[in-house]
């Protein structure tokens, strides 16, 4: 008898353990359904960097059209790439443009469509050197690839004229978590050094020849805090907000520029006319006179085919909004604005999603 | 040959039902099907957890197979890619852990359960189980501002000078390294190893300790030679759940390790972790072969830990057989 009921509950446990398991895995990633609201519901994902400034966008937005609600998951350029793929959002987030192969993987064609820019800056601790410090494209190569090793390596002492540079190692910090910073930055280097581009490469992480990994811009930035001699580099956001100490970087142009907002404008309008019609371009090592070497946009990554005509008048209404009045907030929070040249090819482009 | 049902057929199987009903009725059948379920979900959910992280690192299988292991290099570039320095700092950092924490833990267990009156005891538990319960990132940053300088300023430059002509204590000290992992790891396991290892302790039965203090023995004596080999096994337990947390922690691993993928013999290079790694890279790894191959370090992690489970239950079995022979 015991023998009997037992076999009769191990297979009913086994059943609904089954039925368990059936739930789960037909639906691996599904979002949760979102609550009944009156309003509709666009979901997004994707980079961390304009997390600030697309959040002030979406609630603004709302407040002005009470009827749209825009949720944005700030998990990353990556994650949000792959949750487009997958189809789980209505747009995705990216600082680094989509590869060939990454659109090509996309059921629907996907749009680009720069929202602001960022820059990346030289942060570093050097006891008793109170001025700025020059950097080149060079040099900056050859510090992370390991070739110079001194502060007071003649490299650095000959754009430094005037600078008791100090006998004392250079340690270099690197982000260790992937970052759409570590693309601009690695980008930079691969524009301006042969060596660094053949060795190591551009990508959101690579396999750094030297040096220590800090989790997040505040990784890299308590580790240079504390590491007397050592050099890393951050988002200008995040060392202005945070007055890290940073230098200036030589341009293509050979002018020695110290990142700032109007800097980064200076370098995206540059390229303007080199842009393509994609947007998919990279605008380090900008050819401006005034251009800040090391900046990017980062994206909105929209697909060309909306089938709910409800979601594609309301994300088309949003993108319009934020090229016209949204680039104003964006100076507010330290984010460089768009070019003219550039948010006029982008409301033309707005007419290719359908 | 088919028979009708017989009459005593029918009796037997409304026996039967009523049988079934009755044992319903008193919860039997309810609490028996309820704790299967509850022990058949844990398997079920491993058993999927290790078949996604199977499936779902098919790619650097077929690419790298066994080099996989032996590979020291990380191009996330080129699309190379090797465990072995995330293998080897998960373990030297968790066995740098166990060192530092096994002694310190299983000592203030011992005080804890023997030696400290009882009012002490009890308060110095409950702070000890306070710390079990803090973040993990609180550890980190702890370990960022006030372990790394102090490591740098003071522990490292003393290591140094007194034994630095060992292999394990030279090279430049930046604080963040596999030594800064290690002590980090140590706090963060103590609290486990006492509180687990106390109880323990205090579960060795009071004649044990009066047959002992009746034959003569010390207080000292008694503790050492009669309760704590009594307790051996589950001390033993507490080392282990202590070792699984340490293998698998990430978040206070990866602020102060230093996070570089190479190799060496020095507690004061900067080392790295599987588990690290992971949460380094994951959110933003957008090529098929970059993520499955962080998936296939999941299931290195998760092959790991059953091994070195393995290796320590095997050490058990050995160490009370010859416990028994003794006897």
């Amino acid at each position: 008898m015991k023998l009997k009921t037992s076999i009769i509950s191990i297979a009913l446990g086994a059943v609904l353990v089954a039925l368990g398991v059936c739930a789960f895995v037909e639906s691996p990633s599904a979002a949760p359904a979102p609550a009944p609201t009156p309003a509709l519901l666009l979901n997004a994902a994707g980079a961390t960097f304009p997390y600030p400034i697309y959040s002030k966008w979406f609630t603004e937005y709302n407040r002005i059209h009470p009827d749209i609600q825009i949720n944005y998951n700030s998990i990353g350029s990556g994650g949000g790439i792959r949750q487009l793929q997958a189809g789980t959002v209505d747009f995705g987030a990216s600082d680094a443009p989509m590869t060939d192969k990454q659109l090509s993987d996309n059921k629907v064609p996907v749009l680009h469509f720069p929202t602001v820019l960022g820059a990346v800056v030289p942060t570093y601790n050097l006891e008793g050197v109170n001025q700025d410090l020059n950097f080149s494209g060079e040099v900056l190569a050859d510090i992370f690839i390991g070739k110079v090793t001194k502060w007071n390596d003649p490299a650095l002492a000959t754009i430094n004229k005037g600078v008791s540079l100090p006998n004392t190692d250079i340690i270099v910090v690197h982000r260790s978590d992937g970052s759409g910073t570590s693309f601009v930055w690695t980008d930079y280097l691969s524009k301006v050094s042969k060596e660094w581009e053949t060795k190591v490469g551009r990508n959101t992480s690579v396999n750094w020849p030297v040096g220590l990994g800090g989790k997040g811009n505040e990784g890299v930035a308590g580790l240079v805090k504390q590491q007397p001699g050592s050099i890393g580099y951050v988002e200008l956001v995040y060392a202005v907000q945070n007055k890290l100490p940073y230098g200036q970087v030589r341009n293509s142009s050979g002018a020695f520029e110290k990142a700032n907002l109007a800097g980064v404008t200076a370098a995206a309008a540059s390229e303007a006319k080199r842009i393509p019609p994609d947007f998919r371009v990279s605008i380090t090592n900008a050819s401006g006179k005034t251009a800040y070497p090391i900046c990017s946009f980062t994206y909105l990554l929209i697909p060309s085919k909306i089938d709910d005509p409800a979601k594609k008048k309301a994300i088309k209404d949003f993108l319009h909004w934020m090229l016209v009045d949204g680039q104003n907030d964006a100076e507010g929070l330290s984010y460089a604005r768009l070019p003219k040249d550039v948010v006029a090819k982008e409301l033309k482009a707005i007419a290719q999603i359908n | 040959m088919t028979n009708a049902p017989t009459a005593v057929d029918r009796a037997r199987f409304s026996w039967r039902a009523r049988q079934f009903i009755r044992k319903l009725r008193h919860g039997d059948e309810v609490a028996h099907l309820i704790t299967l379920l509850a022990a058949a979900s844990i398997i079920v959910v491993t058993l999927m957890l290790v078949y996604q992280l199977y499936i779902n690192s098919a790619l650097p299988r077929h690419k790298f197979g066994f080099e996989f292991f032996t590979g020291r290099t990380w191009d996330p570039v080129s699309e190379e890619f090797g465990a072995l320095p995330f293998i080897y700092g998960t373990v030297v950092s968790s066995a740098l852990a166990l060192l530092v924490a096994v002694p310190l833990g299983v000592g203030a267990a011992i005080f804890l359960s023997e030696l400290a009156p009882a009012r002490i005891s009890n308060y110095l538990t409950f702070v000890i189980e306070l710390l079990a319960a803090i973040p993990s990132v609180i550890y980190g940053l702890l370990g960022i501002f006030i372990l790394v300088p102090v490591l740098r300023k003071v522990v490292m430059p003393f290591l140094k000078q007194t034994l630095g002509f060992l292999p394990l204590f030279k090279g430049p000290m930046y604080g963040v390294s596999m030594l800064a992992g290690g002590l980090v790891l140590a706090i963060m396991i103590v609290p486990f190893i006492i509180s687990v290892s106390r109880d323990v302790l205090m579960a060795v039965p009071v004649e044990q300790r009066e047959a002992a203090l009746g034959l003569g023995a010390t207080k000292w004596e008694s503790t050492w030679q009669v309760v704590v080999p009594f307790a051996k096994v589950g001390i033993m337990a507490s080392v282990f759940l202590a070792l699984a947390r340490a293998l698998g922690e990430t978040m206070a691993v990866t602020m102060v390790i230093g996070n570089d993928p190479k190799i060496s013999a020095s507690l004061f290079a900067p080392g790295y972790s599987i588990a690290a790694v992971i949460a380094n890279e994951f959110t933003e790894a957008t090529g098929d072969m970059y993520l499955q191959s962080l998936i296939y370090l999941g299931l290195v992690l998760f092959l790991l830990t059953i091994l070195i489970n393995g290796l320590a239950r095997l050490v058990i079995i050995a160490t009370t057989q010859k416990g028994a022979q003794a006897q």
